[in-house]
């Protein structure tokens, strides 16, 4: 049950809202030449996006099986 | 039976594999025999060609070999597109020709602003895979009006389903039809109109006579064209300038040297920057500092309206109705977002090795030192010197001396790029040979033509099957459908062919909007239809009249109306995002006989797109669209009779994986 849909959601908002929202006080903080702010926003949120779709389909796949309504394979 | 279907759709999925995996290495090979031939001394403009011509001639047999007859291999590709399939081809289906050519270049000019771009063109999968997508699949339609139509009982909910999907669609589809021609043009030297009449045959061979099942097979072969044609360039010059292939890891060192760069530029008055106390046009903004181009809330404006968007807009709902399963469509969701990902997460690699080329080799140095490649795009009207085309060393040499006290070093405010010149002429700045350059052009066309394709279809489908078959003649037979789908295809095409030629200014623009449009007007009548048995037609249909509505009437009157904005609708200038003062003096403007007679206004004009309210900006109208959308529908859901037990039964069967289709369509 780690992944939810309400667990996604709130996933979402954070990396496509408040994170970007910190900006300005990431960028401080460099690693390998990149801002953090600047990072996050151009690659780091989309991997977390990316990731979690690919656990979801799997999490929801097993709910559905565990409930039974799951289509054959 | 059970492992009959699975052995057969496991050779099914080999023979996928061993078909697109011959073709990859037959592009590649392709492209290396190209390579070749430019030693051997064959002109630049041949190779060109060969790119374009054999790409064409691919997806056009492609298109012919899996034509159909059947109705639902025609609207759905029979139901079979496996998971990474759809991935792909949903990749090919949503990067247009504004994501290849476009995006780094924005990323170019707005620095950290323009991330606002890439985060709500990946992040709305999200919501596509958790509130809309495999419901949409379990529900079995054949486009996103056939639902609103049996969710909300009728045929006027589907009406404003096709409204609403032909206007995000059409200029859409109309931009990508124009990028096919800039491209062609470019890259082949042929009048602009031509190449887009050009580019129309190849868009009407894949997706006429073989509907979704054809344009699903060509677009994963664009698909592989376009990131193959993306990377290759910036992995070259990542490997050039930090000795490791992936750009990804190195442009931090490229962002790093240009922060570098920018103190250096202003300290030597090279670069006027842009500060609180005044911020006008020309001044530098910081690459890594977010807001100077975006106020926040237009900034997360954007993040929300493209990714809300993205979950709204038929042309990509539509791709999820063709897997084999609901599971899949789930699967598919997350393919989709990585193969979209792979381009996305490189586009501010291109940015930043471009601005460090620009930042070290051309402000700062002497005119006379200029590099040929600029004045080939200067010539296209593309890079301004001076306040001048660049067409030659002379005329830029001409425009600064005419520029009081200008020494011939030139200055960051003298330098003007146009945003689409990034992608495609980085293998010239780098001096890559030209079988590179023809490789971007080649990628750059499958991403507009893949694009058209579905958006065609979609205009195409919901105009055949919604209007003409379900509301105009229900007992048409098999053949009179698959014809007339195909006549209105084909007019379709034309009609946005001959608009492209006419090159409308604001196409391009017109492409953020169509998101706020979908958002406004499909969004909540989706969402609730599907997480909401309480949601009934009267409520929906007013909310999407309402949402949609207001949307529309933002974006017309601050574009097209500025003036009666202003006058009737109390309508003020945006304001400047770093000063927080107003973009333009809206009292001047007005009192001015030019401007007044202006109307409707032209792209030129100093207020349009500028005025509005609460310092909106217009692309966010879906920002006021899609809140009031959901508010009319729960409101007038809840003064009306609750939905009818079968109904109720109906949506909860939705939201189940197993058993058929709640929709059952006679073949």
């Amino acid at each position: 049950m780690l992944a939810g849909p309400p667990v996604l959601m709130a996933l979402w908002v954070i990396f496509s809202f408040v994170i970007p929202a910190f900006a300005v006080q990431l960028n401080s903080i460099v690693i390998a030449g990149f801002p953090l702010g600047f990072y996050m926003a151009a690659q780091g949120s989309l991997i977390v996006f990316v990731v979690q779709l690919f656990i979801f389909a799997k999490q929801q796949d097993k709910i559905d099986r565990e409930f039974g309504v799951a289509e054959d394979d | 039976m059970a492992t009959q279907t699975t052995a057969a759709t496991d050779a099914f999925y080999k023979q996928l594999g061993r078909m697109y995996g011959t073709y990859t290495g037959g592009f590649i090979a392709f492209i290396v025999l190209l390579a070749i031939l430019e030693q051997m001394g064959v002109p630049n403009k041949i190779l060109g060609y060969f790119f374009v011509f054999f790409t064409l001639a691919v997806y056009a047999i492609i298109g012919v070999a899996t034509r159909t007859a059947q109705i639902s291999e025609y609207y759905v590709a029979g139901r079979r597109v496996p998971a990474l399939y759809n991935g792909m081809a949903t990749g090919a289906d949503w990067m247009s020709a504004a994501s290849f050519v476009g995006m780094a270049g924005t990323l170019f000019l707005l620095g950290y602003d323009g991330l606002a771009w890439v985060l709500g063109w990946t992040g709305g999968f999200v919501l596509v895979s958790i509130l809309v997508g495999p419901y949409l699949r379990k529900f079995g339609a054949y486009t996103v009006p056939d639902f609103l139509s049996f969710r909300y009982g009728g045929n006027f909910a589907r009406f404003l389903g096709v409204i609403v999907l032909v206007c995000c669609s059409f200029t859409y589809v109309t931009a990508q039809i124009y990028g096919t021609g800039l491209i062609a043009s470019r890259f082949l030297g042929m009048q602009f109109e031509l190449a887009v009449f050009a580019g129309l045959v190849g868009i009407l061979l894949c997706a006429m006579l073989g509907g979704m099942r054809a344009v699903t097979w060509t677009q994963i072969a664009q698909y592989i064209v376009l990131i193959v044609a993306y990377l290759t360039p910036i992995v070259i010059l990542s490997t050039q300038h930090f000795g490791i292939p992936i750009p990804e890891l190195t442009y931090g060192k490229a962002i790093a040297e240009i922060t570098a760069r920018e103190q250096q530029l202003v300290k030597d008055g090279l670069a006027v920057l842009c500060t609180q106390q005044a911020c006008p046009a020309g001044t530098l903004r910081p690459h890594i500092q977010p807001f100077m181009n975006y106020t926040p809330l237009n900034f997360f404006g954007i993040i929300f309206c493209m990714m809300v968007g993205t979950a709204s807009l038929p042309h990509i709902l539509m791709r999820y109705f063709t897997t084999p399963s609901v599971r899949e469509a789930r699967q598919s969701v997350a393919w989709s977002l990585l193969f979209i990902f792979l381009l996305y997460f490189s586009a501010p690699a291109y940015a930043a090795f471009s601005k460090l080329e620009v930042y070290t080799n051309i402000i700062g140095a002497n005119i006379d030192a200029m590099k040929p490649w600029i004045f080939q795009w200067g010539e296209l009207g593309l890079i301004q010197i001076c306040g001048k085309n660049a067409a030659t060393l002379q005329t830029a040499i001409d425009a600064c001396k005419a520029i009081a006290g200008h020494s011939g070093v030139l200055r960051f405010q003298d330098f003007v790029i146009n945003t689409d010149v990034i992608v495609l002429s980085t293998p010239e700045i780098a001096g890559l040979p030209y079988v590179i350059s023809g490789l971007v052009a080649a990628g750059g066309l499958a991403a507009a033509l893949s694009t058209a394709d579905g958006l065609l279809l979609a205009i195409a489908n919901a105009l055949s099957h919604d209007i003409y078959y379900k509301m105009l003649d229900p007992s048409a037979p098999t053949i009179r459908r698959l014809t007339v789908a195909r006549v209105l295809l084909f007019f379709v095409a034309v009609l946005s062919a001959a608009l492209a030629a006419t090159k409308p200014s604001d196409i391009l623009a017109m492409v953020g909007w169509a998101f706020s449009l979908a958002m406004a007007g499909n969004f909540p009548a989706i969402v609730l239809g599907i997480w909401w048995k309480r949601a009934t037609t009267t409520g929906a249909i007013c909310g999407i009249i309402a949402g949609w509505g207001i949307c529309l009437f933002y974006l017309v009157v601050s574009r097209y109306f500025p003036q009666a904005g202003v006058t009737y609708f109390g309508m003020t200038s945006l304001l400047n995002p770093e000063t927080g003062q107003a973009l333009i003096n809206v009292a001047q403007v007005m009192a001015d006989p030019k401007w007044l007679a202006d109307f409707p206004a032209s792209a030129a004009n100093p207020l349009a797109n500028r005025v509005g309210w609460f310092d909106l900006n217009n692309i966010n109208c879906g920002l006021l669209g899609m809140p009031l959308g959901f508010l009319v529908i729960i409101v007038v859901s809840l003064m009306g009779k609750e939905p009818s037990r079968e109904m109720q039964a109906l949506i909860d069967e939705i939201r189940k994986p197993r058993g058929r289709t709640v929709l059952e369509e006679k073949t």
